[in-house]
């Protein structure tokens, strides 16, 4: 049994005081506990906690740099800025994304099939970014997206400058245009430099001069509460904040002259063809054109997948630049090239008639290559057999000359390879050879080169292919007896800031000195008679200039009725055929001859002759560049800064003295 | 002693003495009226920043400190022989609102807690914080101590019915600190050594067993507090950014109004739970150990006071509503800086919150009492 206890007060008075040091005790461990893990969170780990503090209330915005304008030669404007709304998106504060965009989609703001590549750009990005999902609202969009904002959280209206084009579908095919980055062009670019940029440079200009219009971006730093919304207030929290301005992109200056650019465009309007028109003392694209074209504002500010769908279902293609990637048969305009490779390389002699009847045939063979409409030459040389593109003198030209002999020529006038203008999208062309022939047949019998092949290569048909802006080249080229030089669409790069222009030197990337003087003589004459002998084939459309042109037609063949295409059994009659099937028209041309100035080659698809079809388009454009309001030679197309070395100039007697353009005079110390 | 001051000729301790005076009428322990005034104008000058300025905040926060200060001199002025009669009543009065409670309850944020009387709502958990270890105090008065395991037995049961109750509100942070509070109260009677670590073995083994009929949240809570950041943005958030604003306030801290973890709504609960990491944050290390010292301060001098005491039942009471006290305050600051898990327990003076003020100015009104009438006791 227990032991009876009873109240012992001062034992457990003593007992109380012993628990209670001992509380205290422990409550001094437990605050040193607290204390020693405060000094880890505050002292030791400082550092640490402030980054991950900074981290969640800082939020850097980036601030697009304005890009920079495109100007042509006299300054005048053809890609700007202007202010537009747009959706923006920040994958972070949407709570489920599929369900948002529907609700867009419902909303009449975006279209259900862009989604997938949309959602697929959305989480290309950072979860913090700010991604665009649909640029440029109409003002009735941006209303009706206001007025239910809190339906859409993490979606807001944001103001941007957008890429506009003020004369539409002018010079697209030169200067390109803008789309929204996409998700694989994002993985290549630096996301940093391009944090905030909406659009990045698609084709021509605005692709190949990106990094000089892109411009650098800045940044501002602003505070944001835990829900991601920016603070208007931050009072004490501000002091910290940072900010850099963007610098705007640079100004690109081309070498296009609007006013021809116009024209050209204006004259091919309804028909599919280009126009290529190149300063020949520095390979200055003067005007660029393909036909039919389409608006870069529908890229700019955002292209629908209708509108996108009309324009790649169009059978007329607007889409493809002709220009660039138009590969065609060359026709007769490669004839002076033959006559450049003959004379240089002796097999004829500039002085020999010939007699050429209507037809030409191989020796040893009854096959025969008729002229185009089965009329006699008579006795011609070879200046005549250029005037009237006498097809069976460069039949037999072309034999004597060898497929060999040919192929080593023509890539030295530009064929065969890309010009290396400054845009993208160059094809190359064709110049056949022995080898390349072997290649593209697997069976050995059929990959032989034959000496039918070569003969049809006399008038530009059969496997030679070329493109209009190689063609406007090798007129340069002839313009300038032998220089080659870079054809460029861009000439300088300004600083916005300070209006200072930095101009490009012009490239010279061959001379073909190997040719002599009085071959060049020979052919130039005979490309002037083109267009002043009665019995040139542009005579009736070029005779009326008030200045000497050297011209040359050419048809480029598509109605094949041979089996090897080289067969020439009927004669053609191009208004008697349909219009598709109608030969493709060619001319050359550079003016004035005796100081050429510029350098031109027009082709009008399925419009029959290059006499009648482009020839009379090239005397406009020709007039328009060259002729002052009075009607006689101005002395204003430009040479650009740089000129060509004085041994290079003695070549030719230059018919005026080199002036600058408006832009370079205003830019000149 | 007191009147030994009074017969000093010093000047000084004169003029201390009309205050003295009016203090002891009062009832009340000058010290510890300072250091809980001053720990309150701190908190005041904290919430000011941690609500964003928030003036009908600090308003009703006033207030409840006015409520809080005449409720506990209004205690102080009751006899300790009346409280240690009292107490059986209000512990069972407390029980029966519990009950009440789980019948016929307000439910708030899921949780059945209130009692929704008219105006205003009541939280009989809060009354039971100061029922429980008057009760124990009062149980073990009565008996020889140390208490025997009959004893034990029945402090259990006056122990866990309440907690139970509270616990299923659910409500577990509460549960714990009332459970403390009786606990604080047998530890103080002198239980020996030995059966005090089986007693807290025995608590560690419940309290893995409780964690199966825990609720979700809570087992959650349990959980993250090992591991936060497997979930940064759901059960770890609190913890994260508490301690990111303990830890970016460095020494001296960011400066008032200037932390933006608080500032900026990153800290989860800034004016209640978490306000000891807006403290952390603005004013640092140096601030918090200002705010340490007059908890210190406080719960040092309650102890004093709680020695002094001339019976057993004013010692365990006034000794246990000390040591919770502390428990309150060592809980909450663990919390934020992540030594113990994340339960819902407020500073005590600091955060705002309607009953905790009350609750707790009401317990440092009975410990003034107990102290107070001491002499009338003899």
């Amino acid at each position: 049994m227990a032991p009876v206890r009873i109240k012992d007060h001062w034992r457990e008075q003593r007992m109380f005081n012993r628990r209670a040091w001992f509380a205290g005790a422990l409550m001094v461990l437990a605050a040193c506990a607290v204390l020693g893990r405060l000094y880890y969170l505050q002292v030791v780990r400082q550092h640490y906690y402030e980054v991950l503090s900074l981290d969640n209330g800082v939020r850097t915005v980036p601030i697009p740099a304005a890009r920079g304008l495109i100007l042509d030669r006299n300054g005048e404007v053809i890609a700007s800025n202007r202010p537009t709304f747009d959706l923006d998106l920040t994958r972070d504060e949407v709570p489920d994304l599929h369900d948002e965009l529907e609700h867009l989609v419902r909303l009449g703001m975006l279209q259900q099939t862009d989604l997938p590549e949309l959602i697929r750009t959305i989480r290309s990005h950072q979860p913090f970014d700010t991604v665009p999902i649909r640029l440029d609202l109409s003002a009735q969009e941006v209303a009706r997206f206001a007025v239910r904002r809190y339906e859409f959280p993490g979606i807001d209206v944001g103001s941007r400058q957008a890429r506009w084009y003020p004369f539409g579908k002018l010079a697209v095919d030169a200067i390109g245009y803008v789309g929204t980055i996409s998700a694989s062009e994002l993985a290549h670019l630096n996301q940093a430099a391009y944090a905030g940029t909406a659009v990045i440079g698609q084709t021509g200009v605005e692709a190949t001069y990106e990094k000089y219009l892109h411009g650098t971006n800045g940044y501002r730093q602003t505070l944001v509460d835990a829900l991601g919304r920016p603070v208007r207030r931050p009072g004490a929290l501000g002091r910290e904040l940072h900010f850099k301005a963007p610098v705007p992109g640079d100004d690109v200056v081309l070498s296009l002259d609007l006013k021809l650019q116009r024209l050209a465009e204006q004259l091919l309007k309804g028909q599919d063809g280009a126009v290529v028109a190149i300063d020949p003392w520095n390979g200055d694209v003067i005007a660029m054109a393909s036909s039919p074209s389409f608006d870069p504002n529908l890229f700019a500010r955002g292209i629908t997948e209708k509108e996108y769908r009309a324009l790649t279902d169009d059978p007329r293609r607007p889409m493809f630049n002709r220009a660039l990637r138009a590969q065609l048969p060359s026709g007769s305009t490669i004839k002076p090239a033959l006559a450049l490779g003959a004379l240089t390389d002796g097999v004829i002699n500039a002085d020999d008639r010939i007699y050429a009847s209507d037809a030409y045939h191989l020796p040893g063979s009854r096959h025969l290559y008729h002229n185009a409409m089965h009329e006699t030459c008579g006795w011609v040389g070879l200046r005549m057999a250029i005037i009237m593109s006498c097809d069976v003198y460069f039949y037999r030209l072309a034999h004597e000359m060898g497929i060999d002999r040919l192929s080593a020529w023509l890539p030295n006038f530009g064929f065969g390879h890309r010009t290396g203008i400054d845009i993208p999208g160059e094809d190359r062309g064709l110049v056949p050879s022995r080898a390349w022939k072997r290649r593209q047949f697997s069976n050995p019998a059929q990959g032989e080169w034959f000496p039918g092949d070569t003969v049809i290569l006399g008038i530009g048909q059969g496997y030679f292919l070329v493109t209009p802006l190689q063609l406007a080249h090798y007129t340069a080229m002839l313009a300038t007896r032998g220089l080659s030089y870079e054809p460029r669409l861009v000439t300088g790069v300004r600083n916005p800031g300070t209006g200072k222009i930095h101009w490009k030197r012009p490239v010279l990337n061959a001379n073909l000195t190997m040719i002599n003087p009085a071959a060049w003589q020979v052919v130039v004459n005979a490309m002037v008679g083109v267009t002043t002998n009665p019995r040139g084939t542009a005579y009736w459309q070029l005779h009326t200039s008030s200045y000497p042109i050297a011209g040359k037609t050419g048809t480029a063949q598509l109605v094949r009725e041979g089996a090897k295409g080289a067969s020439n059994e009927g004669s053609y009659h191009a208004d008697k055929t349909l219009k598709q099937l109608r030969d493709d028209a060619w001319f050359i041309a550079f003016a004035p001859a005796n100081a050429p100035r510029i350098a031109i080659a027009v082709l009008v698809e399925h419009a029959g002759w290059g006499s009648s079809g482009a020839a009379p388009i090239a005397h406009k454009l020709l007039d328009a560049y060259l002729l002052g309001p009075d009607g006689k030679l101005v002395a204003h197309p430009g040479r650009g800064p740089y000129s060509e070395p004085a041994s290079i100039r003695a070549r030719i007697t230059p018919g005026v003295d080199p002036h600058m353009t408006a832009l370079q005079q205003a830019a000149a110390p | 002693m007191i009147y030994e001051e009074f017969s000093t000729d010093s000047r000084t301790r004169r003029t201390l003495s009309g205050a003295a005076r009016v203090l002891l009428a009062l009832k009340v322990d000058g010290p510890l009226a300072v250091g809980l005034a001053l720990t309150a104008a701190y908190g005041l000058v904290v919430l000011y920043s941690a609500s964003a300025e928030n003036t009908p905040m600090l308003m009703r926060t006033g207030l409840r400190l006015v409520l809080g200060t005449v409720i506990m001199l209004a205690v102080a002025r009751i006899s300790p022989n009346l409280l240690r009669r009292l107490s059986p009543w209000l512990y069972g009065l407390g029980v029966f609102l519990l009950l009440a409670v789980a019948a016929v309850g307000h439910v708030h944020l899921g949780a059945k807690r209130w009692l929704d009387l008219g105006p205003i709502h009541f939280q009989p958990s809060e009354l039971m914080k100061l029922a429980v270890p008057m009760m124990c105090a009062w149980y073990l008065d009565e008996r020889p101590l140390p208490p025997r395991w009959s004893d034990l037995g029945m402090l259990a049961l006056i122990i866990l019915a309440p907690v139970g109750l509270v616990a299923k509100e659910p409500d577990l942070g509460t549960a714990a600190l009332i459970a403390a509070g009786g606990a604080v109260v047998i530890f103080l009677s002198g239980l020996r050594a030995r059966v005090l670590i089986g007693l807290l073995l025995l608590a560690v083994l419940a309290g893995v067993v409780g964690l199966r009929f825990m609720h979700g949240y809570q087992r959650e809570r349990l959980l993250t507090f090992l591991n936060p950041e497997a979930h940064p943005l759901s059960a770890g958030y609190h913890i994260i950014q508490s301690q990111i604003a303990v830890g970016s306030g460095g020494i001296f801290g960011k400066g008032w109004m200037a932390g933006s973890q608080a500032q900026l709504n990153f800290l989860p609960e800034r004016t209640t739970d978490f306000i000891f990491a807006v403290i952390g944050e603005e004013f640092g290390l140096l601030g918090l150990a200002v705010l340490l010292l007059l908890y210190a301060f406080v719960i040092g001098r309650s102890i004093y006071l709680a020695m002094l005491c001339p019976d057993t039942f004013s010692r365990l009471l006034s000794g246990s509503i000390a040591l919770t006290f502390f428990v309150y305050v060592f809980i909450n600051a663990g919390m934020v800086t992540g030594l113990v898990p994340v339960v819902g327990v407020p500073l005590p003076l600091v955060s705002y919150g309607g009953s905790s003020v009350v609750t707790v100015l009401s317990g440092f009104g009975i410990l003034m009492a107990l102290f107070s009438h001491r002499k009338l006791m003899g």
